[in-house]
């Protein structure tokens, strides 16, 4: 169980997080969903110890983790931007992740998922976009951890990785992982979350089922329930 | 942190920037040793170099990394690992790998002039040595400027003004100010203020190792008195190690507290 309690952030002047209370359920995908700046990366760089909340705590797996950094074994984060050093070649900085983290692992699974067997022995600065985001997926995910947390995870992927990609997030799913992802894509909300958290100008406007927050908008699609809500959010 | 090191310094070693590095350590040894008929003349006019060039490449090497290694530091933060050891790696990593270029592009063409046997081998030391310590020092500095800094125009902007003004201000205000007072006595004033810059400091030991300090005139020789003496090389080695282990020290505890 990952829980944040009463949760504050400030980047200089401007309010990032706002009194911010999540729970997220054991064995459940949650998606956290929020127009630009509204706080969803700086969500979960708090809970992975990356920025440091001003106020509030994070809890994981019932450790408060103020300065710990030892609870990030259980975590398995795939960022954003996938950048690594240019000089090293692929198969080269999955053994050097392997060597950070002494853990099982299942690189092997997930690099023939990926097809990615005939680029390990290729420097990583002459990869495209999409082959360093699956590079991204296999050494973040290799390790099996209780907790997955995915930002913005199907950016630069191809069709057929993509498919791929949500099958593994469900039969993770299937195996009693608890999962997290960011997405402006709704329709990836729709195929593989449970529940939402719906942030707007850092703090939480609505968490709950997908189904639950349908019911807050006149119409029963997801996707024109976020836009009325982001539309009366600016009128208001 | 030894394998944030090791990671780090095989990227680097590898990366075509360092072997031009080491590249033009060789050729411009090699040039001076061979076409120079004096092995004193050369050694000063490599010190000349190894001066201003060594603390432009640490600083330009340190924020280039930085900022190129920015979405991968955040990856290596979200692992189990220890804040500190990821920045200190990433830095021995960068300073150790440049001082590496330096060390093999300015031994090989030494060795192969024969300088064991010659009696300036001591002074060979004394240039790798400061060599190395200004590239710690350098590259420290610049990984501390660009860690508080995320605006990367700003932080190559602040890294340059910085070696600007250790390698060619300071000393301009330095004469300034020995020519408006120069009716006081300053020799000891001269002699504090180089200890504040690495630049200088190198440059005054390497000189007085090669006994050319008589070109300095009374402060010269005030300076032989001191850095020549026993206490003046401890002095004179330890400020510069200071002057190469603060800044990280710093960066360790900014990195510490800092947003990623």
């Amino acid at each position: 169980m990952i829980q944040l309690l009463n949760l504050y952030k400030n980047f200089g002047k401007t309010r990032v997080l706002e009194d911010v209370n999540v729970l997220l359920k054991e064995g459940r995908i949650t998606a956290v969903l929020g127009p630009n700046g509204s706080g969803k990366t700086t969500l979960i760089k708090t809970i992975l110890g990356l920025v440091k909340a001003d106020k509030g705590q994070v809890k994981v797996s019932d450790l408060v983790i103020n300065g710990c950094w030892e609870y990030r074994k259980d975590i398995d984060y795939l960022s954003q931007i996938a950048r690594f050093p240019d000089n090293l070649k692929v198969v080269e900085l999955i053994n050097m992740i392997k060597d950070f983290r002494p853990q099982e692992t299942r690189e092997n699974y997930l690099i023939d998922l990926f097809e990615l067997r005939p680029s390990l022995g290729k420097k990583l600065g002459e990869l495209s976009g999409g082959t360093r985001q699956k590079v991204n997926i296999v050494v973040t995910l290799m390790f099996d951890s209780k907790y997955l947390i995915l930002d913005e995870p199907t950016v630069g992927l191809d069709p057929v990785a993509l498919l791929r990609l949500k099958d593994f997030i469900r039969d993770e799913r299937k195996r009693g992982k608890t999962i997290l992802i960011t997405t402006h894509i709704i329709n990836l909300v729709n195929e593989l979350a449970e529940d939402i958290i719906f942030l707007l100008e850092g703090k939480v406007y609505f968490q709950g089922t997908i189904e639950e927050m349908i019911k807050l908008g006149k119409s029963d699609d997801l996707e024109r329930v976020i836009a009325e809500i982001l539309t009366n959010g600016k009128e208001g | 942190m030894l394998r944030i090191l090791k990671y780090s310094f095989f990227d680097l070693t590898r990366s075509w920037w360092n072997l031009v590095y080491f590249a033009f350590f060789l050729l411009v040894t090699f040039s001076l040793l061979y076409l120079s008929s004096d092995l004193s003349n050369a050694m000063i006019s490599l010190m000349n170099i190894i001066t201003i060039l060594i603390p432009l490449v640490g600083t330009l090497f340190g924020v280039m990394h930085y900022y190129n290694s920015k979405e991968f530091t955040e990856l290596l933060l979200a692992q189990p690992i220890k804040r500190k050891d990821i920045f200190l790696g990433q830095y021995l990593g960068l300073a150790v790998s440049l001082s590496a270029g330096f060390i093999v592009g300015l031994c090989v063409p030494f060795f192969m002039y024969g300088i064991f046997h010659s009696e300036l081998f001591s002074q060979f030391i004394y240039l790798l040595a400061t060599g190395i310590l200004l590239t710690f020092t350098f590259s420290s500095i610049s990984f501390l400027i660009a860690l508080n800094n995320n605006n990367k125009m700003k932080g190559f902007a602040l890294a340059l003004v910085f070696w600007l003004f250790m390698a060619i201000v300071y000393d301009g205000l330095f004469l300034l100010l020995l020519v408006q007072f120069d009716e006081y006595p300053l020799e000891k004033f001269a002699l504090g203020v180089s200890l504040f810059n690495p630049i200088d400091l190198s440059r005054v030991i390497i000189m007085l190792k090669l006994d050319i300090a008589a070109l300095l005139g009374y402060t010269g020789a005030v300076f032989k008195l001191f850095f020549g003496s026993y206490t003046g090389v401890i002095l004179s080695f330890s400020m510069l190690f200071v002057w190469s282990v603060a800044p990280i020290l710093v960066t360790l505890k900014v990195a510490s507290k800092k947003d990623f």
